[in-house]
């Protein structure tokens, strides 16, 4: 059985899976291209990046649902995979109650479907039609779904959209829960490009490759972030600063931070650790936007 | 028993009833009425094929439906044109080859009206066998393939994710879609098969808390439309197919009704995002 695990990276278990200079291509177009990640057991990363960046096309990638054009993916012999997709979509002709969601792919005994609603906060919802729930209690009815199946990798695609902030807070705080419990490796895509769980061990910015990576930096103290979040949810959420290299410009090509400009940034080009405080003045929203 | 016409077209209908509704309900979940008004369409072609190469009608009704079904997901994946336009083509050129075919064949003395509406009163004790055989085989792999095809019908990556291999419960779907067509064919005709899947399924859709259930009166709801469209066909001297067409209307029509205890919030929300 899975023991609890620490959740620090170097001292983090088993492989679950890892990516090497993974590229999806879609109609003659790099989706996402030279991606180089993993995830062990106990370890939570985290994707960011703009919209259209391949944070989803990622996350596919390493569980399987999409297969790479270049590089590979290496998932663990026997990987049980729990995903929670970006958007699931009901069809109402398909009468479907949250109990019975939870046997969607795999049986499950009555009283391990009852602990994991309990866990999610949903059990009251159980005798509940999905089509009548609202967001958050989808999200959530998801999660407990994804969790009943005791994963060895968990797959949250923007697992709080749809959830108001108080809520929001509570969910990041039940991932950080489950992956205490169980120790399952936690792939999590963010639903917002700066806002990232404070548990996260390594955040992973992408814009059609990997900007950057590195671990979360506590902004807890930062005035500008308690006058936005109030305090009680600074243990829960964490403000992610990455500093780019390089901007992507308008024709495509790409200015480094000295100066020069190439056709392509390589994967290698943006990578570099977060051991420098970012220069506060320089938000890394404008870097972003600049595309 | 079965030495009475009638008696044996209403064995046939209620065995014919029991394996489309809960095969109805996925074509209706998974939106796909369309799709399996094509593959029946496409069982014209597949009769006016049988009797050029004199092969077993069914087995050419078969194989044909299953490959304008393969057709249709290769096209698709070329992404050339929306499925709807794809769905229209093959639909309505399969069944006017079929016809031109049919018209072609001089040599053969074909029932057309027969394949088109079908002729349940004409079923023989071989058809109910068949009906029945196959039938048991249709049911007994929809069973086995419930828990993977129900969670690609959910969602695809899940299933996907989670190694239940949605490509292939759709594959076996479509072939399960063209088998039960090719049964279906003599019984109810090419142009009202569909009807037969999706009507009781929509009405049971009303009456069910779960996937199961609905699978389950769908079923019922068929067969009561089997026996009271052929009571009706018998009374009032209509064609036996389009009766229990319109039988399985008037249930979907009494489902639709608004119910005493007027609990209309499950349909307050379509789809969530």
């Amino acid at each position: 059985m899975l023991k609890k695990q620490s959740p620090s990276p170097e001292t983090a278990g088993e492989m679950l899976v890892e990516m090497h200079n993974a590229g999806v291509s879609r109609s003659g177009r790099w989706l996402v291209r030279g991606v180089d990640l993993s995830v062990r057991r106990g370890e939570i990363v985290t994707l960011i990046g703009p919209n259209g960046s391949g944070k989803s096309t990622t996350a596919k990638t390493a569980i399987g649902v999409i297969q790479p054009n270049e590089g590979h993916v290496h998932r663990a012999p026997g990987l049980r995979v729990g995903y929670v997709p970006q958007k699931v979509a009901i069809d109402w002709t398909l009468p479907l109650t949250v109990e019975r969601l939870m046997t969607l792919t795999a049986p499950a005994g009555s009283a391990e479907i009852k602990a994991a609603l309990a866990a999610a906060g949903v059990a009251h919802l159980a005798g509940r039609q999905v089509a009548a729930l609202s967001g958050g209690e989808f999200q959530r009815a998801l999660l407990a779904r994804a969790m009943l199946r005791k994963p060895d990798l968990l797959v949250l695609d923007e697992p709080v959209q749809g959830v108001d902030f108080t809520g929001e807070a509570a969910l990041y705080e039940l991932i950080r829960e489950i992956r205490d419990r169980t120790g399952c490796g936690i792939l999590m895509i963010s639903h917002d490009l700066h806002i990232v769980m404070a548990d996260t061990d390594t955040v992973i910015c992408l814009n059609g490759h990997v900007c950057c990576r590195g671990a979360p930096q506590s902004v807890m103290d930062s005035p500008e972030y308690r006058k936005l979040f109030g305090t009680r949810a600074a243990e829960a959420l964490a403000l992610y600063r990455h500093h780019h290299d390089h901007t992507h410009l308008a024709d495509g090509r790409v200015r480094h931070a000295d100066g020069t400009i190439t056709e392509h940034c390589h994967p290698e080009d943006g990578h570099h650790h977060h051991d420098h405080a970012c220069a506060s003045d320089t938000p890394a929203k404008g870097a972003n936007n600049a595309r | 028993m079965l030495d009475d016409f009638f008696t044996r077209a209403l064995v046939a209908g209620v065995g014919l009833a029991l394996v489309t509704g809960p095969l109805g309900c996925f074509v209706v979940w998974r939106r796909m009425a369309y799709f399996g008004d094509t593959m029946a369409h496409s069982a014209l072609l597949g009769v006016a094929l049988s009797l050029v190469m004199e092969i077993n009608l069914m087995v050419g009704v078969f194989l044909v439906a299953a490959l304008a079904s393969v057709a249709l997901i290769i096209m698709e994946r070329r992404r050339a044109l929306s499925t709807d336009a794809l769905l229209g083509i093959l639909s309505h050129s399969t069944l006017a080859l079929g016809l031109v075919m049919v018209a072609f064949m001089t040599w053969v003395r074909v029932d057309l009206m027969g394949f088109l509406f079908g002729d349940i009163l004409a079923v023989s004790k071989l058809d109910i066998a068949v009906i029945y055989g196959g039938g048991a085989v249709v049911l007994g792999l929809l069973i086995w393939l419930w828990r993977p095809l129900l969670a690609a019908t959910v969602n695809t990556d899940i299933a996907q994710a989670e190694g239940l291999k949605p490509e292939r419960s759709r594959l076996i779907f479509m072939l399960l879609m063209a088998a039960v067509i090719a049964i279906a064919m003599k019984l109810v005709g090419i142009l009202l098969i569909t009807a037969l899947l999706i009507i009781p399924a929509a009405t049971a859709r009303r009456f069910a808390g779960g996937p199961e259930m609905m699978a389950v009166l769908a079923a019922i709801a068929g067969a009561l439309s089997v026996i009271g469209g052929l009571t009706a066909s018998l009374q009032f001297d209509t064609p036996s197919g389009p009766s229990i067409v319109v039988a399985a209307l008037a249930l979907f029509l009494v489902s639709l009704m608004p119910s005493p205890r007027a609990g209309t919030d499950d349909r307050a929300t379509e789809t969530k995002p």
